[in-house]
C-alpha cells in the first residue's frame, strides 16, 4: 500500500470516527468519494492554507456538498485546521456544519443544495480565463445529482466559453437515497450526454489512486473544451457491509458496526 | 407641482454602469439574454470583454455571477426581476447570500412594468422573497438621481444587494444636489398630517398626493424609502411620531413588502396610528399598463389623495 492509499484508509477511519461522534454525516457518499478528494488535494491542486488567499491558486467546489466529512478529513490533514476541530461536527454553535461552509478555513463555496457547483466553478473559470491566470477549477459533482436541470446550463455555458481550465469530476456509484439512479431516474450515458454537450470526457476506476492522479494531474483533457472525468466508484467503499448499500447514504453505524468497520479497513491495510 | 420628466432608470442604470465600467475593468454585467431589454447593447459593444451572455438560464446566470464574484469581479446580474428572483431564487440563497459573494443582483422591469404581459412577468413577490434572506441589501431607486447614485455606490458595496428597476420614464422629483447613501431614506417634502412612506416608482404618485392635500388644508411628509434592507428604521419612526397619520405605497404585493415591515415596526415600538397599506392586493393582477394597474389599486395622486382624506377623518372622529 503506497502513501496514498495509507491516507485514504486513514481519512476513511477519520469520516466513520467523525460520523460517529456527531451522529451524523453521509458515510456512504464520503467513502465513495475519499479517494477523489484526497488525490485532489494531496497531488494535484494548487491549495494550501499558504496560498489560500492567492488570487492564482487552483479552486475546489463539492457540488455533492454531503460528503463534507470527507472534506473535513482531508482539510484537517492539510493544516487548514487542526483535526480536533471536528469533535465540535454538527453540534450546537459549531462552525463545522453538516455541509460545507466557508466559517470553515478552506472550503471556496457553501453548499448543500445540489446543482449549484457546476455553475459557480464556470464563473469561477471564467475570472480566470478573463485575467490570464492560469489555475484550475475542480468541481466534484454526484451521479444522482445530474438530475437537477441547473447542471446542464451550466454544461452547455462551459463549453460555450472553452472552458478548458474546468475539470468536473462525477463521483458514479450509481446509488442515491432512493436507491439505484437508474430507477430513481435514468441519467445514462453521462459521458455521451457531456460529448454531446461539448465537453472532454474520460472515464476512471474511481478508487484508484493512481489512475486518479493520471487523469487528473495533468489537463486538460482537450484545449478549448472542460473536462468530465467519470469516476467509476463504489458507495461505501472499504466497508465490506456498507458497499453498495443504499441505505448507508446517511446512515450512522452502531458501535457494533464501527468496531467491524475499523477492523476491516485496518485489515486492508495489514494485507498489502 | 409639475416635475421634469426624465429617462426609464433602465437607461440610467445602463448608462451609467458603462460610465463606470470604462474606468474599472473588474466590473462585470452577466446577461440571460437579457443585454436589449436591459439597455446593456452599447455596453456590450464598447466593452464587450466586460459583459458574460449566458443565455436564457437564470439559475446558471446567478451560480456564474457568484462565481465570478469569488474571484474579486464586481458582478452586475440583470435580468428580468421576475425571473431572476423567483427562478433562480435558491441560487441567489445559497450561491450569493449564504456564501457571501458580493453580487449585485439587478431586477429589471420589476413590478408591474410588464403589466399586459400577465403574472409571468410581474415582479410582486421579489421584495418580500428578498426581505426574509439573510445578508442582502435591497434598493428600489424612485427617479433618475437615485438610480445614478446607487449604481455608483453598488460597484463598491461589500455584500450582496439587489437592485430593481421599471421602465417607464420617470420624474425628477429628488433634489439633483441632495446626498445619497444606500439604507438611509430621503425626505423630498415635509409636513405633519399625513406622512407617505413610499418606495420606488410609486414616490412621484405619492408627491403628487401630497402636493393635493394641500387643497384640503393638509400638510404631507413624503419619504423616499429607496432602501427597503436595511430599513431606515430611525426615519419612519420619526415620521410616524410627526404625523397624524401613516400610507405606505409600494409597486409589490402586500404580504411581505414595504407596509408590513413599516407595520410590524410601529407596533414593535408601541405606536398606533390611523395607518394604510398601498399596494397590489395577494390576488388576480388587473392587466393593463404600470399606470393603469396604479391607477387601479389606488397608487395614484387621486388614490392616495383620498386614502389619506379617509384616514383624517378617523382621526378626526377620534378626536371628537
Amino acid at each position: 500500500m503506497n502513501e496514498l492509499e495509507q491516507k485514504s484508509a486513514n481519512y476513511r477511519r477519520k469520516i466513520l470516527k467523525y460520523i460517529k461522534l456527531a451522529n451524523a454525516g453521509h458515510t456512504g457518499g464520503d467513502l465513495s468519494c475519499i479517494d477523489i478528494i484526497n488525490v485532489l488535494y494531496n497531488r494535484v491542486m494548487n491549495i494550501s492554507p499558504y496560498n489560500f488567499d492567492k488570487s492564482d491558486r487552483d479552486r475546489y467546489i463539492q457540488s455533492k456538498g454531503h460528503s463534507v466529512e470527507a472534506l473535513y478529513v482531508v482539510l484537517a490533514d492539510c493544516g487548514f485546521f487542526p483535526e480536533h476541530d471536528l469533535e465540535t461536527m454538527c453540534r450546537y454553535q459549531s462552525h463545522y456544519v453538516g455541509h460545507p461552509t466557508r466559517q470553515v478555513y478552506g472550503i471556496e463555496h457553501n453548499t448543500g443544495a445540489l446543482g449549484h457547483g457546476l455553475s459557480v466553478s464556470v464563473g469561477m473559470a471564467i475570472a480566470g480565463k478573463m485575467d490570464a491566470l492560469d489555475y484550475r477549477v475542480f468541481c466534484l459533482l454526484g451521479d444522482g445529482e445530474l438530475v437537477e436541470g441547473s447542471n446542464w446550463e451550466a454544461a452547455l455555458a462551459a463549453a460555450h466559453y472553452k472552458l478548458d481550465n474546468l475539470i468536473a469530476i462525477v463521483d458514479y456509484n450509481q446509488l442515491q437515497i432512493t436507491g439505484r439512479t437508474r430507477d430513481v431516474c435514468r441519467i445514462d450515458p453521462v459521458l455521451d450526454k457531456f460529448v454531446t454537450f461539448g465537453w472532454a470526457v474520460d472515464s476512471v476506476n474511481g478508487h484508484d489512486v493512481a489512475e486518479l492522479t493520471n487523469v487528473l494531474l495533468h489537463g486538460p483533457l482537450e484545449s478549448n473544451k472542460p473536462s468530465l472525468i467519470l469516476a467509476r466508484t463504489i458507495k461505501g467503499k472499504g466497508v465490506s457491509f456498507m458497499e453498495n448499500d443504499a441505505t448507508w447514504h446517511h446512515r450512522v453505524p452502531t458501535e457494533t458496526e464501527y468496531a467491524l468497520a475499523l477492523q476491516e479497513i485496518d485489515n486492508s491495510t495489514r494485507m498489502d | 407641482m409639475k416635475f421634469e420628466t426624465g429617462e426609464p432608470n433602465l437607461y440610467v442604470f445602463a448608462q451609467t454602469l458603462l460610465e463606470c465600467a470604462r474606468k474599472d475593468r473588474d466590473i462585470i454585467v452577466v446577461t440571460s439574454d437579457s443585454r436589449g431589454s436591459g439597455k446593456l447593447t452599447p455596453f456590450g459593444e464598447e466593452v464587450p470583454e466586460q459583459i458574460v451572455e449566458v443565455g436564457i438560464a437564470e439559475q446558471n446566470l446567478v451560480g456564474i455571477a457568484a462565481g465570478l464574484a469569488a474571484c474579486g469581479k464586481k458582478v452586475f446580474a440583470v435580468s428580468p426581476a421576475s425571473f431572476l428572483t423567483a427562478r433562480a431564487l435558491e441560487h441567489i440563497k445559497n450561491d450569493v447570500c449564504y456564501s457571501n459573494h458580493p453580487v449585485k443582483l439587478v431586477g429589471i422591469s420589476a413590478g408591474v412594468s410588464y403589466g399586459a404581459l400577465g403574472a409571468t412577468h410581474h415582479s410582486l413577490h421579489d421584495v418580500a422573497a428578498l426581505r426574509a434572506m439573510d445578508n442582502i441589501d435591497i434598493v428600489v431607486p424612485a427617479d433618475n438621481f437615485e438610480a445614478r447614485a446607487c449604481v455608483r455606490a453598488a460597484v463598491n458595496h461589500a455584500k450582496p444587494l439587489y437592485i430593481r428597476f421599471g421602465k417607464r420614464p420617470l420624474p425628477h422629483i429628488n433634489d439633483q444636489t441632495a446626498q445619497y447613501v444606500i439604507g438611509k431614506a430621503t425626505i423630498l417634502k415635509d409636513g405633519q398630517d399625513v406622512a407617505f412612506i413610499a418606495t420606488g416608482e410609486t414616490v412621484h404618485q405619492a408627491l403628487d398626493a401630497a402636493y393635493a392635500l394641500e387643497s384640503d388644508g393638509l400638510t404631507a411628509r413624503v419619504l423616499s424609502m429607496h432602501t427597503l434592507a436595511p430599513l431606515d428604521e430611525k426615519a419612519i419612526l420619526a415620521s410616524a411620531r410627526r404625523c397624524r397619520v401613516l400610507i405606505t405605497v409600494e409597486e409589490h404585493s402586500v404580504a411581505g413588502g414595504l407596509g408590513e415591515a413599516v407595520a410590524a415596526l410601529l407596533l414593535q415600538n408601541s405606536i398606533i396610528l390611523p395607518f394604510a397599506i398601498v399596494a397590489i392586493p395577494n390576488n388576480y393582477t388587473t392587466t393593463g399598463s404600470q399606470l393603469e394597474i396604479f391607477n387601479h389599486y389606488g397608487i395614484s395622486a387621486v388614490g392616495l389623495k383620498k386614502t389619506a382624506q379617509t384616514l383624517i377623518k378617523q382621526v378626526q372622529r377620534n378626536v371628537t
